[in-house]
């Protein structure tokens, strides 16, 4: 698995260089975006507004004349940090619960599971919907609430990874040699669930950006005035007829970011799981 | 089975509400009334949280099971009123979609698995993923703009009572219907063009073309029927996500249906209200998967 890594496969995949090389600059953007913003993105302007391009606002205005290309590459850090927040906290959980539910078995494994297939059976976005209606909203309350929605990917994928690997011969070498359960863990668990889960987090976070979002449009999510993708395509909607554009580019920033990290994850997928070549 | 999983929720639904931090009563009266005791001791008492919490409990369950959800905290109606109006909205955005998903969907992953490699089979697999990736309500606007504000076809949102306006009930139904569609059919017709394209490699496929049958009547009588199995369980999942769905295209359409009173209910913090809207969702979501094993077992009788 290691050897792979370093193998050059990932780049002689040509899906693969393409999402990398259109997510770097909007990566880059959620990192610098607050330095290399032309305006301040809560600057409000009462003699611009809703402009749909005007000279030094190539994107136009918004209800409040602020500048709209401000907004945007301010408003996808707070989605990034949600996001990537919210897949860590999954990850983190979904993997430990997973395999303690799979080293361990009987009844840690019954709680564990049983508790995961209670959070599946629900539309994650009625769930966070209701977590955050009741929590109020903000960005850590999002982070965990989208974080704990989406553990049960994370640990049925351990789980099943961790029972797997448990059989198999060379772990109870590993046992009869008398390591401890951290060595076995980092030795013969985890390098053998890595690629699943790469694969997973790319899809994790492709959905936690639409969870989010879709959170911000409801106006349960970010809270304004802090710019963010879902918000402010949740207030265009309403100066729809005054300037379209104001809705356009918010969606269209949205949904490239979304369909470049999905694109990712198959791309992913192809290459680290040869098996779904056929 | 399915009474089972009802009652798994309406426990977490009621162990949500009482874990959440922070006091409901103080909660549902805002923050000028909170300093008022006596209105909070009455609030405690009217969401009769001033008992203990296995009493609670127990006439929680007690009355579910009855149907009886409560009064909503804002104008005192019942809660199953409110359902009984809204539900049959949703379920009617839901049902419609779910058929147009499911003929676009399969029609266009049976045309791009049989032509694969063809201009039509790129065509569908981007399409897809666009499907896939674009936010419903992010679709939905665009409709809005194409069809409402530039082309001036249909209305941009509302809604209308069949019996008053038929014409205008349906053609306010197009939209949020095609909206929640698109994603849906995405999915579909993903898995439609896979699972066919790998029917088709099988041995029986071949030894049936090699016996003389048409191309026809190998496809349409022999793969598709093996091919639409897993399709089947993925109409099934996708339906819990239309369900999820429906909470954005309803509101960004003003469709008045369940998820709408649910978000309302949820940013006017009436608890009762939406207890009952979220009880009467994920029954809707466990009803539909109960069809798909009835379905699965209709196509495959192995499951039977």
């Amino acid at each position: 698995m290691l050897k792979k890594l370093t193998d050059n496969k990932f780049f002689e995949n040509k899906v693969f260089v393409f999402s990398v090389i259109v997510l770097v600059p909007i990566l880059i953007l959620a990192i610098i975006g607050p330095y290399i913003a032309p305006y301040d993105p809560l600057e409000i302007n009462p003699s611009m507004v809703l402009k749909s391009a005007a000279p030094g606002h190539p994107l136009g205005t918004d209800e409040f004349g602020r500048d709209i290309l401000s907004r945007l590459i301010c408003g996808i850090r707070p989605t990034f940090i949600v996001a990537i927040g919210a897949t860590a906290l999954s990850l983190a959980a979904g993997v430990l619960l997973g395999i303690f539910a799979g080293y361990f078995g009987g009844a840690v494994e019954q709680i564990i599971m049983r508790v995961m297939d209670i959070i599946l059976c629900f539309p994650p976005i009625l769930l966070a919907l209701v977590v955050v209606g009741f929590w109020g909203p903000g960005i850590q309350n999002l982070i965990v609430t989208i974080g704990i929605v989406y553990s049960p990917y994370f640990a049925r994928l351990a789980f099943s990874s961790t029972m797997q690997v448990k059989k198999q011969e060379f772990i109870e070498a590993e046992i009869s040699l008398g390591a401890n359960f951290a060595r076995i863990l980092s030795k013969g668990i985890f390098p053998n669930i890595l690629a699943p889960i790469i694969i997973q987090i790319s899809l994790t976070l492709a959905s936690a950006i639409l969870l989010e979002s879709g959170l911000s449009f409801l106006g349960l999510g970010i809270v304004p005035p802090t710019p963010s993708l879902g918000l402010m395509i949740g207030e265009a909607r309403n100066y729809i007829l005054l300037n379209p554009m104001y809705v356009i580019w918010p969606s269209l920033f949205l949904g490239v970011t979304i369909l470049v990290i999905n694109i990712m994850g198959d791309s992913l997928r192809d290459i680290l799981d040869p098996r779904l070549h056929a | 089975m399915a009474l089972l999983q009802v009652f798994i929720i309406a426990t977490i639904v009621f162990s949500i509400i009482h874990v959440m931090p922070g006091d409901p009563a103080l909660l549902a009266l805002g923050t000028e009334r909170q300093q008022d005791p006596a209105a909070v001791a009455e609030m405690r008492h009217k969401l009769g949280i001033d008992r203990p919490l296995i009493e609670q409990y127990t006439t929680w369950l007690r009355n579910i099971s009855k149907f009886d959800f409560g009064n909503s905290l804002f104008n005192n109606e019942p809660i199953k009123n409110y359902l009984a109006q809204r539900l049959p909205r949703t379920l009617e955005l839901a049902i419609i979609s779910t058929i147009i998903a499911v003929f676009i969907g399969i029609v266009s992953g049976i045309i791009a698995a049989l032509r694969r490699g063809s201009a039509i089979d790129v065509g569908v697999t981007t399409l897809t993923a666009l499907g896939i990736s674009l936010p419903v309500y992010v679709l939905g606007t665009l409709f809005i703009l194409i069809f409402c504000i530039n082309l001036k076809w249909l209305p941009a949102s509302g809604f209308v009572k069949f019996s008053q306006d038929p014409a205008g009930h349906i053609l306010r139904l197009i939209l949020p219907s095609l909206t929640l569609a698109f994603g849906m059919s995405a999915s579909i017709a993903r898995m439609t063009r896979s699972s066919l394209l790998e029917t088709l490699n099988k041995e029986y496929i071949q030894t049936l073309r090699a016996k003389g049958l048409s191309k026809k009547a190998v496809i349409f009588k022999h793969a598709l029927r093996n091919a639409l199995i897993p399709v089947i369980t993925i109409i099934g999942l996708q339906f819990g996500n239309l369900m999820g769905g429906t909470v954005l295209v309803e509101y960004l359409f003003n469709w008045p249906g369940l998820s709408t009173l649910l978000v309302e209910a949820v940013s006017h913090r009436d608890y009762p209200l939406a207890q009952g809207c979220i009880i009467a969702i994920a029954s809707l979501f466990i009803f539909s998967n109960m069809i798909v094993d009835l379905l699965y077992g209709f196509l495959d009788p192995r499951v039977r």
